[in-house]
């Protein structure tokens, strides 16, 4: 075990865990953010997908003493009022069927859209391939990434 | 408008806190946090809740809640059930909160997640439901303003007395409405007077599921709550033997290693029962990354079991199901299917004398389908909470058939029904693997050991080889032709491991004069059961894409094929047990082919067509793709689909595309296989579900306009567009694609 602080968030927490804890359960057990999913626990499936410093990692595979002082985000983070254009545009185009996915599916779009404000198609498909929707609502998802994107 | 008589949901209707246990109460403030929703955002929550009946309770300010009955899965049942009772009590939606109702068979009828069944069941008890408390309310107004009843009307959760010029809000008159007697019958409005059935309302979640608030079984926490993880064998055929917990029991976190037993040696499965694992190794400590890290360090022996008979007690009545011993793999399945599809199957139905008509046929198609097991993988992991003291048990999570798991746990935990509170959280999809509820019988009886509150998580390896798998089918059929070219006789015989996916009075059965379907089993020891539109899920593939071959083989366009069959078995069916509409089945055809210009645009394009029959409804599909057979890129999908009254129509659509984002996913990629009884696959690098590149880049769903109460919608749209898919891959490659997965397949290769 060991004492790590983390800015989660915008704010300082500090926990006491074994380094090889992945900041998946970090932020699930320790810090009662539970918007990050839990899928596959290998990197597969983008169910787990938070920010560090902005960019898009796979939080099950992102380890607790590896994350310094980079600052995290999660789905509970993205916006002060959960009104991020991609959050207003997944409910215009009312995205989800089960729903478990879809935080993954925000957080990797909110990274690319950050990176290239207005994807083509072809590049929004690419850049969410490693999310993975049961419920298959693939086209909805790109339809909400477009209207966000011209929003 | 019509009205009916409130018997038959009678006890729906007597106020719930009178019927409910104190039980409840446990999780509660975490349920009421994540399983009530705003329909729309700035009501404000009323000082004062009037319960009129089970399934509503309404504000002193008019604001209503309303309780969403049966569990749900992505299939929106948590928005369109509580739009039913806010039609026919006629209240604004905007004024109506949304909560999960738990368990409670004394209010509620069929709470269960399957069949394509919730809307098309309970369709008449939300109606009635809505109804009686609207006629609670008027009666409280007439009896307070002195009128007569039938003088009083309602508009978007106001009373009006015309005649007076009174009017008041349903909050006014909700105190003393629920004092009154149930009404002994109640008016329904006439379809054409909906105001909410029939409009697209949002996801009453929907703001929770974006924003990353706790909803799903795998969020639950509860103040001293231990995590709990399961090792099961890691083959079919195979029973735990002895296990050596020393060193997992220096790990840092863990609480306890001990060996559960799922059933009672003189217990009687149910349907949802089925597992083929029941003894286990649970793990328990502080937190899921110490369990999940410290399983790799139990030491486990296991053991080949011998062959031995299960009673289940089916829907069908008891059976005795044989399991029998070994370790098989897929490449022995393949072998042994293929030598019963060679013998003569068990005769499930015949029309005329096929045998003859196959005899004296100028030409004779003979075509063979295949398909592999397939794992659920819904994107949640099977988890369940449980904290289990010695007179009481609490169960939270994701469950499809609460009402029949709650018998099960009784049952094992030697408690009344009534002490049993199943409570249901939003599911992260469930597709049938969570009709399967041993995973909370598992987190219950290691709460009971521990004695304390248990978290029950899966890993994703778990979920998929610890599976209730969808079967391996195949098919072979047989079409006979004279020598112009008509068809005279078509023959099915199907089987599978360890069941087959055969519908004998399905269509084409009922319009063909000789007619005959066979089938056959192989036994197996791997657990199977119902996954997305079983049976059908196979069928739809396979017939579809064998009508395709008979049609051009007859040199007919494939639509009109189908209808012209259809119009046989409209005007002059074979045979009585016909299990469809044909004049229906016409319709989604019809309308497919217009919708996507079918005898106009199609020059050019590499389309497919099917239509299939399921759970009620009817979808027609056609498939437009581009590309060749390496990287065929799916254009378009059009879907025209008969289920009657559609609720909400954007979620509909919504499910429909996802439906058949499935279904090209699974008929594409999908398949599981077995090496000495242990899944080659175990997690999403190794089983392949449909990514977003894979998707269609267009669909367009057209529902059949007509007044036909809800027949359901979330199997149908699920098969038929696997058939579209085989049948447009073959324009485009110039082969047919007759074993799944399309891309690969252990058949073949």
């Amino acid at each position: 075990m060991a004492i790590f602080k983390l800015k989660v968030n915008r704010k300082e927490y500090q926990v006491d865990v074994d380094p090889s804890t992945p900041m998946l359960w970090v932020l699930r057990d320790h810090l009662n953010l539970v918007g990050t999913k839990f899928g596959c626990g290998m990197a597969q499936c983008g169910a787990c997908t938070i920010h560090l410093d902005g960019i898009a990692v796979r939080s099950c595979i992102t380890f607790v003493d590896s994350v310094g002082d980079k600052e995290i985000t999660t789905i509970e983070g993205l916006s002060e009022n959960g009104d991020h254009p991609l959050q207003q545009a997944w409910i215009e185009h009312d995205v989800p069927q089960c729903g478990y996915c879809q935080s993954g599916q925000i957080m990797n779009a909110a990274a690319l859209l950050k990176a290239n404000p207005h994807p083509t198609d072809e590049e929004i498909e690419s850049a969410m391939n490693g999310n993975i929707c049961r419920c298959g609502t693939y086209t909805r998802i790109k339809a909400a990434i477009k209207t966000a994107a011209n929003s | 408008m019509t009205i009916v008589k409130t018997e038959l949901n009678r006890r729906s209707f007597i106020k719930s806190s009178l019927l409910t246990g104190g039980g409840l109460l446990i999780g509660f403030n975490w349920l009421a946090a994540a399983c009530s929703t705003s329909a729309s955002k700035g009501q404000s929550i009323p000082d004062e809740w009037f319960e009129i009946n089970g399934y509503l309770k309404i504000g002193e300010n008019g604001v209503v809640t309303i309780m969403s009955p049966n569990p749900e899965i992505g299939q929106n049942v948590k928005t369109s059930m509580p739009m039913i009772v806010a039609e026919e009590l006629d209240v604004d939606w905007k004024n109506v909160l949304v909560e999960q109702a738990p368990l409670n068979t004394a209010i509620f009828n069929r709470q269960l997640a399957g069949g394509s069944d919730s809307i098309k069941q309970s369709w008449p008890g939300l109606r009635m439901a809505g109804a009686s408390a609207r006629k609670m309310l008027m009666d409280a107004a007439a009896k307070k303003w002195n009128v007569p009843v039938e003088e009083i009307t309602t508009e978007l959760g106001i009373l009006y007395h015309k005649n007076s010029g009174k009017k008041a809000g349903y909050g006014e008159v909700a105190s003393a409405a629920a004092q009154l007697p149930v009404p002994k019958e109640v008016e329904l409005k006439d379809l054409k007077d909906f105001k909410i059935i029939g409009t697209s309302k949002k996801n009453v979640d929907g703001h929770k599921i974006v924003t990353g608030q706790p909803l799903f079984g795998l969020d639950y926490k509860k103040e001293g709550m231990l995590i709990a993880m399961i090792v099961h064998p890691p083959a079919f055929g195979m029973k735990l033997k002895s296990f050596d917990a020393t060193d997992v029991k220096t790990k840092p976190g863990i609480k306890d290693v001990f060996q559960i037993k799922i059933f009672n040696d003189d217990y009687k499965p149910q349907w949802c029962d089925t597992t083929s694992f029941t003894e286990l190794v649970a793990i328990v400590g502080n937190s899921t990354w110490e369990v999940m890290s410290a399983k790799a360090y139990l030491k486990v022996e296991w053991e080949p079991f011998a062959d031995y008979k299960i009673a289940m007690a089916g829907w069908g009545g008891d059976q005795l199901v044989n399991v029998p011993a070994g370790l098989e793999s897929t490449a022995e399945h393949n072998a042994k299917m293929t030598a019963a599809s060679a013998k003569p199957g068990k005769i499930e139905r015949r029309d005329g004398n096929p045998e003859e008509a196959f005899k004296e046929a100028a030409k004779v198609i003979e075509r063979t389908y295949t398909a592999p097991f397939l794992a659920h993988t819904p994107m949640e992991p099977m988890n369940f909470f449980a904290d289990v003291t010695a007179d009481n048990a609490v169960l939270i999570g994701p469950i499809q058939s609460p009402e029949y798991m709650e018998k099960t746990l009784a049952a094992r935990l030697g408690l009344p029904l009534e002490k049993i509170d199943i409570q249901m959280t939003r599911m992260g999809g469930g597709f049938g693997r969570r009709l399967y509820g041993h995973f909370m019988v598992e987190a219950a009886l290691i709460s009971q050991k521990v004695k304390a509150p248990v978290k029950l998580i899966y890993t994703r390896e778990d979920e998929i080889t610890f599976g209730i798998y969808r079967p391996a089918y195949h098919a072979l059929y047989r079409a006979a032709l004279d020598d112009k070219n008509n068809l005279i006789a078509f023959h099915v015989k199907m089987g599978g491991v360890p069941e087959n996916a055969l519908h004998a009075n399905r269509f084409p059965a009922g319009a063909v004069d000789n007619y005959l379907a066979e089938s056959w089993a192989i036994e197996s020891n791997i657990s199977v059961g119902a996954m997305r539109a079983p049976g059908s899920n196979f069928n739809a593939v396979a017939e579809q894409s064998f009508l395709d071959e008979v049609a051009e083989a007859m040199g007919k366009d494939p639509i009109q094929f189908r209808l012209d069959l259809l119009k046989r078995a409209k005007e002059n069916p074979v045979g009585e047990k016909n299990d469809y509409d044909a004049a229906r089945y016409a319709g989604v055809i019809e309308l497919v082919r217009d919708k996507s210009g079918w005898e106009k645009d199609s020059a050019g394009k590499n389309r497919g067509v099917a239509a299939y029959f399921c759970h009620s409804s009817y979808v027609a599909n056609v498939v437009d793709l581009t590309g060749d057979k390496d990287n065929p890129v799916i254009q378009k999908v059009y879907a025209a689909i008969d289920c009657g009254i559609v609720v909400n129509p954007d979620a509909a659509i919504n499910m429909t595309e996802g439906a058949i984002v499935d279904g090209i996913g699974q008929s594409m990629y999908g398949q599981l296989t077995f090496s000495k009884g242990q899944p080659d696959q175990d997690n999403f690098d190794s089983y392949r579900l449909i990514r977003h590149t894979e998707a269609p880049k267009e669909i367009e769903v057209h529902f059949v306009q007509n007044e036909i109460h809800p027949t359901g919608l979330g199997e149908p749209p699920y098969p038929p567009v696997m058939g579209a898919l085989a049948n447009a891959l073959y324009k485009a490659t110039g082969d047919r694609y007759r074993h799944q997965p399309f891309i690969k397949n252990s058949f073949e290769s």
